[in-house]
């Protein structure tokens, strides 16, 4: 790679062993993909948590710590495995509580700001088009690329972190403009009337072409799509097709026209995507043993809105007797929610609530579902349905006036 | 005997048994990180152990909390020795870097051609080779 005298000056520990020892990191992961230099990023979004690093990413945070990493640029954290207020009553360990409350305070050290959200785009920061980020969360990367047009990867937690202390990443990937150009069309005939039917889409596309550098171009749809919808869209997109972007027709900054999207080639493969379809989706999803007690909104957080629709949804309801309802959202979301009464809907319901994490990533999560009996768990988001698959869970996605009516009701429809 | 030639590749030479897999992988998704078994249901390689094994996969999934789940496997010493994809993806080669487990990505013949799970294989980055030494008995 070519490097500049800055870069230079790092290897050679310029900027303390800490940033030495990142970039030289940044070096191995910039040559595997042919990389031929750095490009300097103004915002960091890593993933780090005690669930997802365990006791070798904490002792390696605390030892890059200890060197002195500092954040070169603005740094948020993604959502992460534990709310406070919770562990215990979840039956989550609380020794790892202990770890978490360590390598929180390890990043604060570090300079890093402590947002613990999966939808730092929604409410943090939203990069400018063609800005150069490095944020990790898949689905923060494809909303950054797709709808902001800013460029990013996906940056795993260690390259994120690395990101943060020496302020550049590779140039390899979304970076550059060859890869952004679209791959397919896909004609949006559907209706798509609720959220989950968004993720639907993206689960169709999703896995049907599972190539990072896979980018669809969707157009035809009947109207301009809100926020949550692109988000759980590219959401879905990014964990069934490991895809980074997509573009759509009249509504992304880097998608005028279909001939724009695609770079000026023409396509070699059209798909359509009709109600037909979505239906199709929801029909393969059954009820595996036992029932359906478990119902979770979450992967992504909850925005504010989504939050305001659910609390119109249980509204004067009540989930059923021995069912739980998980809801997960950031804190400045939830703020807001107890400001306007969305949250007291909702608990008054019997939701739980849960700050600054996501479901899937909940610390100790498979004893919790065997110490609960959840077999089944059911959801409006079609990411968390596909990535929860470990935790020996069967899934099923539902819309979300669906998803309400089984955890009022215990019955799945 | 070369058997294979990669696009990229990252680490040491490094040889064990081959798992040969037709559907994509993900740590996070798919794999028990205490076990390191393949716990996802009705993934096709579901109860098999990928520790010390050479696991051929043909696509990488979603999750950037991959990322340090190879860091993670591999101070549980329940890694594999080397990862060898048909595509992959930024996450799976910054974990496997950062972790310091061999990775590969693009490969000619496919797999199902050459290799075997059983035989036992040499992955050789530097040279983007991968051999198989030993058939299955």
């Amino acid at each position: 790679m070519e490097l500049t005298p800055e870069e230079q000056a790092i290897l050679g520990g310029g900027r303390g062993e800490a940033a030495r020892r990142a970039l030289e990191y940044q070096v191995e992961v910039g040559k595997f993909w042919g990389a031929r230099r750095f490009v300097p990023v103004t915002n960091v979004h890593m993933m780090g948590d005690i669930e997802v690093m365990g006791d070798a990413g904490l002792a390696y945070l605390k030892q890059q710590a200890g060197s002195g990493a500092r954040c070169a640029v603005g740094t948020t954290t993604n959502a992460r495995c534990m709310d406070f207020a919770h562990c215990e009553r979840l039956g989550q360990d609380l020794g790892e509580a202990k770890k978490e409350k360590e390598l929180i305070a390890t990043l604060r050290h570090m300079d890093v700001v402590t947002t613990d959200t999966c939808i730092n785009y929604q409410t943090v920061y939203q990069p400018h088009l063609g800005e150069h980020v490095a944020w990790g969360d898949t689905g923060t990367v494809i909303y950054a690329n797709s709808v902001f047009g800013a460029r990013s990867n996906f940056e795993a937690g260690p390259a994120a972190l690395a990101a943060a202390l020496t302020g550049r990443t590779p140039e390899y990937g979304f970076h550059l403009s060859e890869y952004r150009r679209g791959s397919f069309t896909v004609d949006l005939k559907a209706e798509l009337k609720d959220l989950a039917d968004w993720g639907a889409v993206g689960k169709l596309v999703g896995e049907s072409h599972q190539n990072y550098y896979a980018v669809p171009v969707f157009h035809g749809y009947h109207r301009t799509p809100g926020a949550d919808e692109l988000k759980h869209l590219g959401a879905a997109l990014a964990s069934y097709g490991s895809m980074g972007m997509f573009h759509f027709v009249g509504v992304t900054p880097e998608a005028p026209s279909i001939e724009v999207a695609m770079g000026g080639v023409l396509p070699f493969e059209k798909i359509v995507i009709a109600d037909p379809d979505i239906q199709s989706v929801y029909k393969n999803y059954k009820l595996g043993d036992g029932d359906a007690r478990l119902v979770v909104f979450s992967g992504p957080q909850q925005s504010l809105f989504e939050m305001k629709h659910l609390a119109g949804l249980f509204s004067g309801r009540k989930i059923k007797a021995g069912s739980t309802c998980i809801v997960t959202t950031n804190s400045a979301v939830l703020a807001q929610s107890r400001d306007l009464g969305y949250a007291k809907a909702l608990e008054e319901a019997g939701v739980t609530i849960l700050e600054g994490v996501c479901f899937y990533i909940l610390q100790n999560l498979s004893p919790m579902r065997v110490a609960n009996r959840w077999t089944n768990m059911v959801s409006n988001s079609a990411k968390i349905v596909n990535i929860i698959g470990a935790h020996r869970f069967n899934t099923i996605l539902r819309r979300t006036a669906d998803c309400v009516e089984i955890a009022c009701s215990g019955v799945l429809k | 005997m070369i058997s294979m030639t990669v696009l990229r590749a990252y680490g040491p030479v490094v040889e064990g048994e081959a798992v040969v897999s037709g559907e994509g992988f993900s740590p996070r998704y798919d794999l028990d990180r205490w076990t390191g078994m393949i716990t996802k249901p009705g993934h096709q390689l579901e109860g098999t152990s990928i520790v010390d094994k050479i696991c051929f996969f043909p696509t990488a999934k979603g999750g950037i909390a991959a990322g340090w789940a190879f860091y993670d496997i591999k101070w549980k010493k329940i890694a594999p020795k080397a990862f060898v994809f048909g595509v992959t993806n930024p996450v799976m080669v910054q974990g496997a870097i950062f972790a310091g487990i061999p990775i590969t990505e693009g490969w000619s013949p496919h797999p199902r051609e050459v290799v075997k799970t059983g035989d036992w294989v040499l992955v050789d980055p530097a040279r983007k080779t991968i051999e198989v030494l030993k058939r299955r008995s």
